[in-house]
């Protein structure tokens, strides 16, 4: 089995939401830039990144299994 | 109706300060669309999110009481997500929410109603939420105060976790007055002591909101110290602690929050008494120039010449007015605390516990 994601995709960013998002394959780079740029979302839209419930920036490593759950600038309260 | 003293000052400070709200990403887009319970999402994802009274920092049915989905859900019906809670907002976070033959429920839950009435007490069916939302409404009762209420009442053994048709009774029964009825309206510290229940997520008496205070650390501070009990709107760190609105502080470490909390009590309070709704803080504080229009609002309308600086004195000299009150009241330092099982239980998924040493919380006030 190739190493896989958990991806959870946000409010406007859900329109980018791919096939089997819940088992999505882990990008050859790891990166979280290179993860949005294999699904086509603009850097500048993606505000909070968070793995596995901590925030971080889009140059972090995933690794196998990670939950990745990306937002555009969200607010409330 | 009320007319500017310096009328083109004031139209031209107006002008610059919608454009701001329309500006800025989440006044403009974000509460439109979503209204406050886009939150549900975020404050779950960092594991932050208070479920089954506090237990945990997760609610793996959170995705069917999120904003999206209750977006969707009134749109679907012919209700309608994006409605100004007066004529004029720039922003409109509110919403219509139908039943599934169109007919008006309430109007859209906010983020703390359904979390308070949801996750807080295991409940997942927006129609459910949306039936205690009203019943609170037409009551008269509050409705984070009444959803962490029934949270320690399921706590209590007297219903189960989940128990929708329960809840409902039980809200039903506050109401009528019954004898059970008028201890759970009696509110959440009174129903803790009443069913020898320690875990009461209160300060001051007052109900905690939405963000458990173990995994969003800045709001900890605040629930702490702020002179109105456990108050989210007081000074709201999740902005810098989760958002990454107006700064960028960890949540999970004691760091930083003290200051972060205190800066935000202080502009909380003079923006509070301006009567400028609170949501506006997510523009003016990542936008100098909005921040800015908001001032010369008020310089326009009442021909003053304020500054951002006699904001900020403006902020505290009310804060220590409530501070002063609520000493003469009988409220000491011993008052500005967690409950203590905050320190003692961590909190899943970060395994964290609230450890900001209480000599920082005393030092939140440090102007007095």
């Amino acid at each position: 089995m190739p190493p896989t994601i958990e991806l959870k995709l946000y409010a406007t960013l859900a329109a980018f939401q791919p096939a089997e998002a819940e088992r999505f394959p882990l990008p050859p780079e790891a990166s979280v830039a290179s993860l949005l740029a294999i699904l086509g979302i603009p850097a500048e839209v993606v505000k909070l990144i968070f793995v596995n419930g901590v925030r971080v920036d889009p140059a972090f490593r995933l690794q196998p299994g990670d939950r990745v759950g990306l937002f555009p600038p969200v607010g409330g309260g | 109706m009320r007319k500017p003293k310096n009328p083109e000052k004031f139209k031209a400070a107006n002008k610059a300060f919608n454009e701001g709200l329309r500006r800025h990403p989440v006044t403009g887009e974000g509460l439109p669309a979503f209204g406050t319970n886009v939150l549900t999402n975020v404050i779950n994802e960092a594991g932050a999110y208070p479920t089954y009274n506090f237990k945990e920092g997760r609610y793996a049915d959170a995705g069917k009481i999120s904003g999206e989905t209750i977006a969707q859900l009134e749109t679907e019906r012919g209700g309608n997500p994006t409605h100004g809670c007066h004529v004029g907002c720039a922003i409109r976070c509110s919403g219509i929410f139908v039943d599934k033959d169109g007919n008006y429920i309430t109007k859209q839950p906010e983020y703390e109603t359904v979390w308070a009435h949801g996750g807080n007490c295991g409940i997942c069916d927006p129609d459910v939420i949306a039936r205690l939302d009203f019943l609170d409404d037409n009551i008269g009762l509050d409705t984070i105060e009444m959803g962490a209420t029934i949270g320690v009442a399921m706590e209590a053994g007297l219903l189960a976790f989940g128990d929708s048709a329960g809840a409902i009774r039980l809200v039903e029964e506050v109401g009528q007055g019954t004898p059970l009825g008028r201890i759970l309206g009696s509110g959440c510290a009174f129903t803790a002591k009443a069913f020898g229940i320690e875990r009461a997520p209160v300060v001051k008496g007052q109900a905690m909101p939405a963000y458990d205070p173990r995994a969003v650390k800045g709001m900890g501070v605040t629930y702490a110290t702020t002179p109105m009990g456990a108050d989210h709107t007081a000074g709201y760190a999740v902005t810098a602690n989760i958002l990454k609105v107006g700064g960028d502080v960890d949540p999970l470490s004691p760091a930083g929050q003290v200051e972060l909390s205190r800066n935000l009590q202080v502009a909380t309070a003079a923006l509070d008494a301006t009567g400028f709704c609170l949501f506006i803080a997510f523009a003016i504080l990542d936008q100098a120039d909005t921040f800015q229009a908001m001032v010369d609002t008020l310089n326009g309308m009442y021909d003053w010449n304020l500054t951002g600086d006699d904001v900020a004195a403006l902020g505290k000299k009310i804060l220590s007015m409530e501070r002063d009150f609520n000493r003469r009241a009988g409220f000491t330092a011993a008052h500005d605390r967690l409950p203590r099982y905050f320190q003692r239980e961590a909190l899943p998924p970060h395994n964290v516990t609230f450890d900001v040493a209480d000599k920082h919380l005393d030092s939140v006030f440090n102007w007095e």
